[in-house]
C-alpha cells in the first residue's frame, strides 16, 4: 500500500494522520492551515473553502471550489490541493507585494472586514478566475427593469460581471460584515490570468488520478475501491458501509449528528459512475457525476435541469454533490427529485447480481427509504426522450440562493393546440418522500390550457401531499405554493400577461 | 495644543485606506484565537453537557462515566470553582448551574484530548433532571407577569390628555423578532497558565477587561493575575460583550487545573444554541395625530424578551426608550419598558442595541398610520422631524437637527426618488404578478454608551529611537477597521507616514479598565486617548525639534515624518533623528493616553439627562420588487447618505455603512430565529440553529444597486478629528427595505391599502400581506371590470374597506374548517426532519391559520384576508379609535 499523502500547496504532506472521520478542513488546520476556517461546518457557509484539482475531460485539470468542512481528508489522497495561503507567490503576513490577483483585489476594494470569510471567499473567487471559457463575452446586457412579465427572468438570476465573472461561484460564501458590494466589484475587476501563472499553466494537465486508498483506525475505516466489482465485495462484508460522493450529506451528518459509520465507501471516482449517455431515447446520467459537471454537460439540454441547477444549493456544494447522493439520501426536500419525477427519469440500480430500472415515482417508500436494496447501489439516472417542451421549476425557499426548499414544483407538460396533452408534476417539500402530483395531472390532461384550467386544478394542487407547519415556512403557505405554482405556470405559458389573472 | 476636532496640514485621517489587516485576512494568514490551538503544545478541548429542558432542577449529576471514556482527562462542575460561580455581571448567572435555565444550558464542561474525546466524554455524563414549568414566549411572559429588573418609564408632556384631544388616534401591537449575530468565527478562548500561576487568555471578547473580571472573580483571583488578549475577532456585532466571559472562565478554569493549555471554542450548533441574541420585542401602542399628520402624543408599553437572565437587557431596554422618538419630534409621550424574563438564551448586545427595535416602533407606526391617514409615507415622516431646538423625551435637545432634512433631502435627489416614484407606479400598473415599491426613512441615533462611566479610554503609546511607533488601545478589532483608524489617527497626531506605525494585540496588562468596543464608541474613545498619548510625545518632541531648529517649539510642525518649522523650508529634521536625539536629551518617548466624554449626564431612575454625546443622521431610498405567486422578493436599489462627521478613514465608514445596512435587511426580512413552543419533548429548542435554517443575507439579498454617499461638512465639534461613530446607525437605515416590501405589498390592493407587516418580514409573510391587499381588491374589481371604480371607491370613501372586512369575515370562516386537515396532515407524516420543525412553528401562526378560499367558479383565486400576514407575526389589530374631537367619521379599521 502506498503512503498516504497529499499535495496542499505544492507541498506534499503526510496524510496518514487523517482518520476515516477526519474533515479535510480539520486535517489541514491540523497541519497549521489554519487559513480556511470552521463557519458552519455543513456547507453553508464557504468559510472552509478550498480548491481541488479535478479532471477537465482526460487530458486537463480544472481548479474545483469545494467546501473542506464535509468531504473526508482521506478521499483526497494522491489530490492536489490550494488553499488561500498557497495562493500568493509567498505566504505571510509580511508577503504583501505577492499577492495573488484575487487577493489583491479583494484587498484593496475593501473586500474583508473582519477577514474570517475571507479565505473562502478568495478560493471560491480563484476557482472562477481560473475558469476555462471565462470570457467577458458572456457578460449580458440584460436590462434590470425589462423583466419578464411572469417574473421568471431577472437581470441578477444570471448576473455575469463584465470580465465575465459569474457572480453564483459565490452564493455558497456568506459575509456577516461587508454586504457583499465590495467583494462583487472585487471580483468584477479581475483580469485573465497571465501565461506564466503556475496555476494556469496547471489546467494543461491532467488532474492527479484516484488513488487504492485503504485505512482503518478504531474509529472506522476508509476504502476506495478501484472498481464496481470490489465496490459490491464491500457491500457485501459490510452492508451497513456508508456511500460517500461529494459527502454534501454524510459530512453534515459528521458534522452535526456525529454519525461515525464503521465504513466509509469513496465512490466519487469510480469511472462507471461518471458516465453521461445522450442517445436517441433517453439521457443517461452517472450516478457519481457532480451536478456542475452535469450542467456543462448538458449544456442546457434539458431545459428543466438547467432551471434547477442555479437554484440547487450553490455552487460549492454543485462542485461535490450528485445525483446519486441526493436521490440515495432520500430527502423528502432534495430539489433534484421533483424536477427528475417531472422528466419521468427511472433510476438505475446496480448490484453484483445486475441490473435494474426503477422508475424514481416508485423509488421512494417512505421517510428516506426506497425500494433499493442491500448491496445496491445507484449506478445512474435515466431520462426518457422526447421532453415536454413547456417546463418549469419553481423553488420556494426563504433566500434566493444557497437554502433549502419549503416548497418545490417541477412541471413538465406537452400542450398541442392549446389542450394539455400530458403533464408530469414533481412535488417536494410536502410529504415524507417526493411525490407526483398525479391528482393534479388528472385534472388538466385533456383539458383546454385556460385560466380556468388552471385554476380549478390549482384548488386540487392545493390538496396534494400532507404538508406541515416548521421552520421553514407553514402548512398554510405551503398548500398556497402549490397553488400558485399552477397559476404562475399558466401565466408563463402565456405571451402576454392580463390583468385578470392578478387576482 | 489644538483641538480635538482640528485636523492638521496633510493628515492621514480623511485618507482612503485599506483594512490593516487586509493582506494577512486574504492570505489566510490572519489568526484568530482557535488558530491560536494549533500553534499550541498539550492542548485540551473542551465540551458542554447541554441540558435537554427549556426548564428544570439538576437532580444529579454523574461525571464517573465520562472519565472511562478514552482520552477524557477531566469533568469540570461548580465543585471546582474555587472562587463565585457565576459568569455575569449581575449575579444571575451561574457557571455551573443547578437549575437549567434554557433548552441547551450548560451544566457541566468536559475537556478531552481531542475534541472528539471530550464530546463522547460529554455524551457519557449522567445528568438527572426534574422537568419545571418553563415560558418562552413573549405573550406567555406577558400572561405570567414574568419580568425581570428595572421598569422604567420615558415620559414628557401629558401624553393621556393629548391622545383624547387628539383629532385622529390610531393604536396597535408589534411584534418584532430578535436576531442571531451569526459572527462567522464562534465563541473561542485559549487559556494558559505560565510558572507563576499568571492565567493567560486569548479569548475573541468585544471586552477584555471584563473577560479579565469574571475570570478573576470565578478563580477568585485579582484582576492582576489574569491577562486578556484579543488579536481579532471573526465579527463581534454585540454577540462578544458579555457572552465571552463565563466561556473564557471556564477555559481558565480548566487551564489552573490541569496545567494544560485549554481550548474552548464553541461550534455553530453550540454558539446559536447556547449564546444570546437580539432582543425580541413586543409594543403595545396608541398615538394622536393632528389633521395634518403631526404627531401629539404616543403612549406604549414595550417588552423586551430578556430570556433567562439579565445580562445586558437593561441598557438594551434604556436605548429602544431612548430611540422610539427615531427622528420625530412628539410633544406628549408616555412609554413604559419591561423586560421579560423568558427560558430562552440569554438575550445580549446587538448592533443598535435595542436602538432599532425603539425605531422599529414608531416607524411600524408610521408605515401603518399613512395610508389610514391619507398621507404619503414619506411625507408624513418628513412632517415630524425634529426642528433645531427641539429636545428628546428624554430632554437631551437635538443637536444638528436640520441634518435630518439635510440628509433626506439629499437621498432623495440622489436617488431620483421622485420620478422612480411615477416609474414604480407605471411598472405596477403593467405588471399583475410583480410589484415594486420604494421608501425612503430616517436615522436618528445617539452615539455614547447611557451608561457614563463606560465613556472613558486608555492608550499606550512608544514611539522608538529609530523613530517607529507601536500604539496599543483598549478596543478590539471585530472587522469594523478600529485598529485601521487608530493608526491613522497616531499618524496624523505625530506626522508621520502610516508606514511609522504599527498596532499591537489589545491586552489587558497594556490599557487597563477598558470598556467593551460597543455602542459605536470605539473610535470617539480610542481616538481621543490615542491623539492624547501622541500630543503629549509630540509636545515633547516639538521642544527637542526647536532647540535643534532654533525656533519657539510652537512654530515646528510634524507633517509625513519631517520636522520642520513654520517658514522653515531649508531646514527641516526626520522624525527618526527627533526621536533620537530626544532620546539622548533623555526625554521620555512613551506616554499613555487617556480620554472622557465631557458633558455626558444621564438619570437612569428618572430617564431623563444628556446621555449622548452627538447623534448620527442618516437616511436611505430603497426600491424593492416582489412577485405576487410567492411573496419573494429581490432588492432593486438602494441609496444612502450618512452622516459620519468628517470620515476618518472613508473606504472604512463606507463598508460599516454598507454592511450594517445588510445586517439590518438580513434583521427585518430573512432572519428568523424560531423555538419550539409546543408543549412536547423539545419545548424551548431552538429549531433554527444552523446555517442550514438559520438564513443570513447572501450575494441575492445585497441591493442590485448600492449607493452610499458621506455627508459632506460634517465636521462634529469635539469629537476626534471631526469625525463620527459609524457601526451601529447604518444598520437601521434598513428599514427602507421594509418599508418598501410593504409599499410593494400594498400595490397588490387598491389604493390606500393598510399592510400590516410582520418582523421579520420573509417571503411568507410577504405573500400573506399581499395576499390580504389582493383579496381586498377583489370585491370592487368584481363589480367594475374596468378595475379602476374599484380604487376609487377605496380611496375616496371608508365604506369599501368595510366591505372588505366582512367579506374576510367569511373568508376566515371558510379557514376554520381547514384546520383539521392540518392536524390530520400533522399526524399522517412521519418524516422526523419535519416533523422536529414543526414544534418550531411559531405558536401564534399555528393558532391564527389564514382564511383560504379557492373560487374556481369565477375564476379567481383568493387566499387569505387581510389580516393574513398579521396573524403569522402575532400582529395584533391597529384601530382608530373615534375621539370626541374627531367625531364618528373617523372610525375606520386598520388592517383587520
Amino acid at each position: 500500500m502506498e503512503p498516504i499523502q497529499v499535495t496542499v500547496n505544492g507541498r506534499t504532506l503526510d496524510g496518514a494522520t487523517a482518520g476515516p472521520h477526519t474533515s479535510l478542513l480539520d486535517w489541514l488546520r491540523g497541519q497549521g492551515l489554519t487559513g480556511a476556517k470552521e463557519g458552519c461546518a455543513e456547507g453553508e457557509c464557504g468559510a472552509c473553502a478550498v480548491l481541488v484539482a479535478r479532471p477537465d475531460g482526460p487530458d486537463g485539470t480544472r481548479w474545483t471550489a469545494v467546501n473542506a468542512c464535509l468531504p473526508p481528508a482521506l478521499a483526497f489522497d494522491g489530490q492536489e490541493i490550494m488553499t488561500a495561503e498557497g495562493l500568493g507567490t509567498a505566504s505571510g503576513a509580511c508577503a504583501v507585494e505577492d499577492l495573488h490577483p484575487v487577493q489583491r483585489e479583494m484587498a484593496d476594494r475593501g473586500g474583508s472586514q473582519c477577514g474570517y470569510c475571507t479565505p473562502g471567499f478568495v478560493c471560491a473567487m480563484a476557482a472562477e478566475y481560473y475558469r476555462p471559457g471565462r470570457t467577458p463575452a458572456e457578460a449580458s446586457p440584460a436590462d434590470q427593469t425589462g423583466t419578464s412579465a411572469a417574473g421568471q427572468a431577472h437581470a441578477a438570476d444570471h448576473e455575469v460581471g463584465p470580465n465575465g465573472f459569474d457572480l453564483h461561484a459565490l452564493s455558497g460564501n456568506l459575509c456577516r460584515c461587508t454586504g457583499y458590494r465590495p467583494i462583487r466589484d472585487a471580483a468584477y475587476a479581475l483580469g485573465t490570468p497571465e501565461e506564466t501563472d503556475p496555476l494556469a499553466r496547471r489546467r494543461e494537465d491532467p488532474a492527479p488520478a484516484p488513488r487504492h486508498t485503504r485505512v482503518h483506525d478504531d474509529a472506522g475505516e476508509f476504502v476506495r475501491p478501484g472498481s464496481l466489482e470490489e465496490l459490491f465485495d464491500e457491500l457485501e462484508q459490510h452492508p451497513d458501509a456508508v456511500l460517500v460522493a461529494g459527502a454534501t450529506d454524510t459530512g453534515v451528518e459528521r458534522n452535526i449528528r456525529h454519525t461515525r459509520p464503521r465504513l466509509v465507501l469513496a465512490i466519487d471516482r469510480l469511472s462507471a459512475l461518471r458516465t453521461l449517455h445522450a442517445g436517441e431515447d433517453g439521457i443517461e446520467i452517472g450516478a457519481a457525476l457532480t451536478l456542475t459537471e452535469i450542467e456543462s454537460a448538458l449544456d442546457g439540454r434539458v431545459p428543466l435541469l438547467a432551471a434547477l441547477f442555479p437554484q440547487f444549493a450553490s455552487r460549492l456544494i454543485r462542485n461535490s454533490a450528485t445525483l446519486g447522493g441526493n436521490l440515495g439520501t432520500g430527502s423528502p426536500i432534495g430539489d433534484a427529485a421533483p424536477v427528475l419525477l417531472a422528466l419521468e427519469a427511472s433510476l438505475v440500480l446496480a448490484s453484483r447480481g445486475g441490473e435494474r430500472q426503477v422508475p424514481l415515482a416508485e423509488y421512494f417508500t417512505g421517510y428516506r427509504t426506497s425500494v433499493r436494496e442491500a448491496g445496491e447501489i445507484i449506478r445512474a439516472v435515466r431520462i426518457p426522450l422526447p421532453l415536454a417542451e413547456s417546463t418549469a421549476f419553481y423553488k420556494i425557499a426563504k433566500r434566493r440562493f444557497d437554502d433549502i426548499s419549503s416548497v418545490a414544483v417541477a412541471v413538465a407538460a406537452r400542450i398541442d393546440d392549446g389542450v394539455v396533452a400530458d403533464v408530469r408534476i414533481g412535488l417536494g417539500g410536502v410529504a415524507a418522500t417526493p411525490v407526483r402530483a398525479r391528482a393534479t395531472e388528472d385534472a388538466l390532461r385533456g383539458r383546454p390550457w385556460t385560466y380556468e384550467t388552471a385554476a380549478a386544478a390549482a384548488a386540487v394542487m392545493g390538496e396534494e401531499g400532507t404538508p406541515l407547519d416548521d421552520h421553514r415556512a407553514s402548512a398554510r403557505y405551503r398548500r398556497a405554493m402549490l397553488e400558485q405554482a399552477l397559476v404562475r405556470f399558466f401565466a408563463q405559458t402565456q405571451p402576454q400577461p392580463t390583468l385578470e389573472m392578478a387576482r | 495644543m489644538t483641538s480635538l476636532a482640528e485636523r492638521p496640514v496633510n493628515p492621514k485621517v480623511g485618507e482612503s485606506v485599506t483594512h490593516e489587516s487586509a493582506a494577512p485576512h486574504v492570505t489566510g494568514t490572519a489568526l484568530y484565537t482557535d488558530d491560536l490551538a494549533f500553534r499550541a503544545a498539550g492542548v485540551l478541548h473542551a465540551w458542554p453537557v447541554q441540558a435537554p429542558h427549556a426548564h428544570a432542577r439538576v437532580t444529579a449529576l454523574r461525571p464517573a462515566p465520562a472519565l472511562q471514556v478514552p482520552g477524557v482527562v477531566r469533568v469540570l462542575t461548580a465543585d471546582d470553582v474555587p472562587g463565585v460561580n457565576d459568569a455575569g455581571t449581575k449575579h444571575d448567572e451561574p457557571l455551573f448551574p443547578t437549575e437549567v435555565m434554557y433548552y441547551g444550558h450548560a451544566v457541566c464542561w468536559v475537556l478531552g484530548e481531542t475534541l472528539e474525546a471530550a464530546r463522547l466524554g460529554a455524551e457519557a455524563v449522567e445528568v438527572e433532571y426534574e422537568p419545571l414549568p418553563s415560558i418562552l414566549t413573549l405573550t406567555e411572559a406577558i400572561e405570567a407577569n414574568s419580568f425581570q429588573g428595572n421598569q422604567p418609564t420615558v415620559s414628557r408632556g401629558d401624553a393621556a390628555a393629548a391622545l383624547a384631544a387628539a383629532p385622529r388616534r390610531l393604536s396597535g401591537e408589534f411584534e418584532l423578532g430578535g436576531q442571531e449575530h451569526f459572527y462567522l468565527e464562534t465563541h473561542a478562548s485559549l487559556a494558559h497558565v505560565d510558572e507563576s500561576g499568571q492565567i493567560f487568555i486569548q479569548s475573541s471578547t468585544q471586552h477584555p477587561s471584563e473577560t479579565q473580571e469574571i475570570v478573576a472573580h470565578v478563580l477568585g483571583l485579582h484582576s492582576h493575575d489574569v491577562t486578556v488578549q484579543c488579536l481579532r475577532m471573526g465579527g463581534g456585532f454585540g454577540g462578544k460583550e458579555m457572552q465571552p466571559h463565563g466561556l473564557a472562565a471556564v477555559a481558565a478554569l480548566g487551564a489552573v487545573l490541569t496545567g494544560r493549555p485549554v481550548r474552548m471554542r464553541l461550534n455553530r450548533t453550540q454558539d446559536m444554541t447556547m449564546t444570546g441574541k437580539r432582543h425580541p420585542f413586543h409594543a403595545r401602542w396608541e398615538v394622536g395625530f393632528d389633521d395634518d399628520g403631526h404627531l401629539l402624543a404616543l403612549q406604549a408599553t414595550i417588552t423586551a424578551d430578556g430570556g433567562w437572565s439579565l445580562d445586558l437587557s437593561e441598557p438594551v431596554l434604556a436605548r429602544a426608550l431612548c430611540h422610539i422618538d427615531n427622528a420625530y419630534f412628539i410633544p406628549n409621550v408616555e412609554v413604559h419598558g419591561r423586560i421579560a424574563r423568558t427560558n430562552k438564551t440569554s438575550q445580549t448586545a446587538f448592533r443598535g442595541f435595542g436602538g432599532p427595535q425603539g425605531m422599529l416602533v414608531i416607524e411600524d407606526i408610521l408605515g401603518r398610520c399613512a395610508p389610514v391617514l391619507g398621507i404619503d409615507p414619506g411625507e408624513l415622516r418628513r412632517r415630524n422631524f425634529y426642528e433645531p431646538g427641539q429636545t428628546t423625551p428624554y430632554g437631551q435637545p437635538v443637536r444638528h437637527a436640520e441634518r435630518l432634512r439635510d440628509v433626506w433631502d439629499q437621498v432623495v435627489a440622489r436617488s431620483d426618488y421622485e420620478d422612480r416614484r411615477k416609474a414604480v407606479a407605471e411598472f405596477n400598473a403593467r405588471h399583475p404578478h410583480l410589484k415594486r415599491g420604494i421608501a425612503v426613512t430616517p436615522v436618528k441615533f445617539g452615539i455614547s454608551f447611557n451608561f457614563t462611566a463606560f465613556n472613558q479610554a486608555g492608550a499606550l503609546v512608544h514611539v522608538y529611537k529609530d523613530g517607529s511607533v507601536l500604539i496599543n488601545h483598549g478596543g478590539t478589532e471585530m472587522g469594523q477597521g478600529l485598529h485601521t483608524k487608530m493608526r491613522q489617527v497616531a499618524a496624523t497626531a505625530l506626522g508621520v507616514t502610516l508606514d511609522h506605525v504599527r498596532l499591537a494585540p489589545t491586552r489587558t496588562d497594556k490599557v487597563p479598565n477598558t470598556s467593551a468596543t460597543a455602542a459605536s464608541s470605539g473610535a470617539d474613545l480610542n481616538g481621543g486617548a490615542i491623539k492624547n498619548a501622541c500630543d503629549q510625545i509630540r509636545a515633547r518632541l516639538a521642544e527637542v525639534a526647536a532647540r535643534k531648529l532654533n525656533i519657539h517649539p510652537d512654530d515646528v510642525r510634524f507633517v509625513d515624518g519631517r520636522v520642520t518649522g513654520i517658514g522653515f523650508h531649508d531646514s527641516d529634521l526626520s522624525f527618526e533623528e527627533v526621536a533620537s536625539a530626544a532620546y539622548f536629551q533623555r526625554i521620555p518617548l512613551f506616554a499613555a493616553g487617556y480620554y472622557r466624554t465631557p458633558g455626558l449626564h444621564w438619570d437612569s431612575a428618572r430617564m431623563q439627562g444628556e446621555p449622548f454625546k452627538y447623534f448620527s443622521y442618516g437616511a436611505s431610498v430603497s426600491e424593492v420588487e416582489v412577485d405576487g405567486f410567492t411573496g419573494a422578493y429581490r432588492f432593486l436599489r438602494t441609496d444612502i447618505v450618512h452622516d459620519v462627521g468628517d470620515s476618518l478613514s472613508p473606504l472604512i465608514d463606507v463598508g460599516q455603512i454598507e454592511g450594517g445596512f445588510v445586517q439590518g435587511a438580513g434583521w427585518l426580512t430573512l432572519e428568523e430565529l424560531r423555538w419550539d413552543t409546543s408543549d412536547g419533548k423539545g419545548r424551548g429548542r431552538l429549531a433554527t440553529q444552523a446555517a442550514s435554517t438559520y438564513k443570513l443575507p447572501s450575494f441575492s439579498e445585497m441591493p442590485e444597486e448600492l449607493n452610499v454617499h458621506l455627508y459632506e461638512r460634517a465636521t462634529e465639534t469635539g469629537v476626534v478629528y471631526g469625525s463620527k461613530a459609524v457601526g451601529e446607525p447604518p444598520l437601521m437605515l434598513a428599514f427602507s427595505v421594509r418599508e418598501a416590501l410593504r409599499a410593494a405589498a400594498a400595490a397588490f390592493g387598491p389604493e390606500g391599502t393598510v399592510v400590516e407587516l410582520p418582523s421579520p418580514a420573509t417571503p411568507e409573510a410577504v405573500f400573506w400581506a399581499l395576499d390580504g391587499a389582493r383579496s381586498a381588491a377583489a370585491p370592487a374589481e368584481q363589480v367594475d371590470a374596468s378595475g379602476d371604480g374599484g380604487r376609487r371607491v377605496a380611496a375616496s370613501d371608508d365604506g369599501s374597506r368595510e366591505t372588505a372586512a366582512s367579506h374576510d369575515d367569511g373568508a376566515r370562516r371558510v379557514a376554520a374548517s381547514h384546520n383539521g386537515d392540518q392536524e390530520v396532515a400533522a399526524s399522517e407524516n412521519g418524516a422526523p426532519e419535519v416533523a422536529a420543525s414543526q414544534n418550531g412553528a411559531r405558536d401564534v401562526a399555528a393558532s391564527h391559520d389564514g382564511a383560504r378560499e379557492v373560487a374556481a367558479a369565477n375564476g379567481t383565486i383568493r387566499r387569505g384576508a387581510a389580516h393574513g400576514g398579521a396573524s403569522s407575526a402575532g400582529n395584533g389589530e391597529s384601530r382608530e379609535t373615534p375621539t370626541a374631537s374627531a367625531g364618528a367619521d373617523t372610525e375606520e379599521t386598520v388592517g383587520i
